[in-house]
């Protein structure tokens, strides 16, 4: 018996791609540095949550009617009539927030280790076209339960389209699908939500692990553990990702569960910052909702637009802001010119930057939920570049912090002192 | 670096206490006093259902609440024939808009959009306004459409325009304790009826927690032994 299985085995595995290769290649003999911490939990995770969206998506399309008449009703019939629907769909309404959380954490490691410098710009560049997928399959996603959110969220996002010069209102008419967000908006966006935006999704996943395991990863020391090999060919510093990354990631998916069950279980809404309120009403296409904030993930962008004044009567200047706050940090690999990777060994200038720059990220993305008067008004004389409010121009000095942490790169690492790296990794 | 760990792990926490809200009654409901539920389904039909449905509940799934089908049909059932169908309003969306200027919405998410301290507050805070065209007024949604549709119940009260205070004009079957009862189940089944899964989620949530834990100890086992030969 066992010998006809592996007969079977056999005939496959010369037909096709060799699985057991496959495996060598990317999981027992993929050697890992040893000296993984707590950060690099989140690649794994990430895949992780991406699976469970998925699956979790699968199964909510079975009872989701993309119809603007029913799309709301059909979100409250799978948290009443589908049996297990509210788990379903609330796994999915975390997973969306998680997938975030999960990703920017991944990213902020990269900062951390210099996990972005020469050899590994590719990866990163996978990487953030990944983060930026993302974004739009969540953009999408969140039209569907067509709430006052939804849809108003999605009406001030495609306008924003509007605001490009020459082409923006055909532009943004083109994505919509009509005049104003409706039926066909919603269709279309259901389109790209379940299927385009996945694929190009697992594409670029795909790309972005494989691109990794070309160079290899890099490390809390960022040492290049390949230069450094045994006599037999393997990496001092390496161990197989097989078994022994695999149980650690299992042991951190675990860890990781139980917070997404935490929050899923007990606070599915999590006060209205991962299911809003107002999305618990239809969607009104003649009652704007008072306050229009996107979902928290999308905050600090939203500030950094909002924070810039517009220009002749145009918002343009804060989309186009808003647009190269994402894409700068394609830019990363050649914008650090530090003789050293990992923030270990990186002097106080780099450190400070970086701190200033997570400071001013929490603070556009807490200012991006809530109104711009949050923090009350300056005296009069103050109203200059159209606004009194205290928070905009905090907002405007983040968004300032935000650009300079990237243009001021280049000097401020080339000038910054280096510790000595030391030619093996630290556990 | 441990510092900016601990503040972006903290920064969830730091944006919840900083939401604020006008002042509120906190609501004394609790969904799993089922007595409590079944007095608010019963204020709710014959009080709220005129006007405000419950479309995306099903008459069937008051069983959940401990009644009996039969209790529902001869109790509960008003606007429809059988218990399998939606709780909806008979109110037609055209003249609801005429009589009252809005159509009355309906009802079934309400406390996930409002909360349960709004609503338990609100429904008290009804009070006579020559000013408004039904004659009513509230203190927590100023001129709203809905007259005080309990106002049998609560008896009139007015607005005192120096101090802000209500006070009683006329005294309703029910005292202050008992119609703040009546309000008390009603809200508390418009929170069960906002998320009829909300009280299993938390038990299943409880188990699922146990089972991660247990799993927890063994992940943590594996890992330490094979992790024992890495130096």
């Amino acid at each position: 018996m066992a010998s006809r299985l592996m007969a079977l085995w056999d005939w496959f595995d010369s037909r096709m791609p060799s699985v057991a290769e496959e495996w060598r290649k990317h999981a027992a003999e993929y050697y890992a540095p040893k000296n993984f911490n707590f950060w690099y939990y989140f690649g794994s995770l990430a895949l992780l949550v991406l699976v469970i969206q998925i699956v979790s998506g699968i199964f909510l399309t079975m009872h989701y009617k993309p119809d603007a008449s029913l799309a709301f009703g059909s979100v409250e019939y799978i948290m009443r009539d589908v049996p297990g629907g509210w788990l379903i769909r609330y796994i999915h309404s975390t997973g969306a927030s998680a997938f975030f959380l999960v990703v920017y954490l991944h990213m902020f490691r990269a900062m951390l280790y210099g996990s972005y410098r020469e050899p590994r710009e590719l990866v990163w560049i996978f990487g953030v076209l990944i983060y930026l997928t993302l974004m739009g399959e969540a953009f999408f996603g969140y039209l569907l339960p067509w709430g006052q959110m939804s849809y108003w969220g999605a009406q001030v996002i495609v306008n924003l389209f509007g605001t490009v010069p020459f082409i923006g209102p055909d532009l943004a008419l083109w994505i919509r699908g009509d005049y104003v967000v409706s039926d066909a908006t919603l269709n279309r966006f259901f389109a790209l939500h379940v299927i385009a935006f996945p694929l190009v999704l697992l594409g670029l996943v795909v790309a972005h692990i494989l691109a990794l395991h070309d160079v290899g990863s890099n490390n809390p020391d960022g040492v290049e553990i390949k230069k450094l090999k045994g006599p037999d060919g393997k990496p001092l510093d390496g161990i197989p990702f097989h078994p022994y990354y695999t149980v650690k990631d299992l042991m951190g998916a675990v860890v990781f569960l139980a917070i997404f069950c935490i929050v899923m279980f007990f606070m599915p809404e999590m006060g209205g910052y991962f299911l809003e309120h107002n999305n618990f009403v239809p969607a009104d296409p003649l009652k704007t909702p008072e306050h229009i904030a996107p979902v928290w993930y999308f905050t600090p962008y939203y500030s950094i637009l909002r924070a810039v004044p517009p220009l002749f009567n145009s918002q343009f200047p804060g989309v186009l802001a808003m647009g190269i706050a994402t894409m700068i940090l394609f830019f990363l690999p050649w914008l650090d010119r530090s003789p050293v990777k990992s923030i270990r060994y990186r002097g106080p200038l780099y450190k400070g930057w970086l701190a200033a720059f997570v400071v001013v990220f929490l603070i556009l993305g807490y200012l991006g939920t809530k109104n711009t008067n949050v923090w009350g008004q300056f005296p009069d004389p103050w109203d200059i570049l159209d606004t009194k409010d205290v928070a905009t121009w905090v907002a405007r000095a983040c968004t300032l912090v935000y650009f300079l942490f990237f243009i001021l790169m280049p000097w401020y690492t080339a000038k910054d002192r280096v510790l000595a790296v030391p030619e093996r990794v630290t556990v | 670096m441990k510092n900016i760990l601990l503040l972006v792990l903290l920064l969830p926490a730091f944006a919840l206490a900083a939401s604020t809200g006008a002042r509120l009654d906190p609501s004394p409901h609790d969904t799993r006093d089922v007595v409590s539920l079944q007095s608010g389904a019963r204020t709710y039909v014959n009080y709220c259902l005129g006007c405000h449905g419950l479309q995306y509940m099903r008459y069937s799934s008051l069983t959940d609440i401990g009644l009996t089908e039969a209790q529902v049909k001869d109790y509960l059932l008003f606007t429809a024939e059988k218990v399998g169908e939606a709780i909806k309003a008979p109110l037609d969306a055209k003249a609801g808009k005429t009589w009252f200027g809005v159509n009355p919405p309906d009802l079934s998410v309400i406390a996930r959009v409002r909360g349960p301290d709004w609503l338990y507050t609100y429904l008290r805070t009804f009070y006579r306004d020559p000013k408004t065209v039904t004659g009513w007024n509230n203190a927590v949604y100023p001129n709203v459409a809905m007259p005080h549709a309990l106002w049998t119940l609560q008896g009139e009260r007015g607005m005192d325009p120096k101090t802000h205070k209500l006070t009683e004009i006329s005294k309703g079957v029910q005292s202050v304790t008992e119609y703040d009862t009546t309000v008390r189940d009603l809200v508390n089944f418009l929170v069960y009826a906002s998320e009829p899964a909300a009280t299993s989620r938390k038990s299943i949530g409880i188990v699922v927690l146990f089972v991660l834990g247990v799993l927890f100890i063994f992940a943590y086992l594996l890992k330490r032994e094979f992790w024992r030969d890495v130096k």
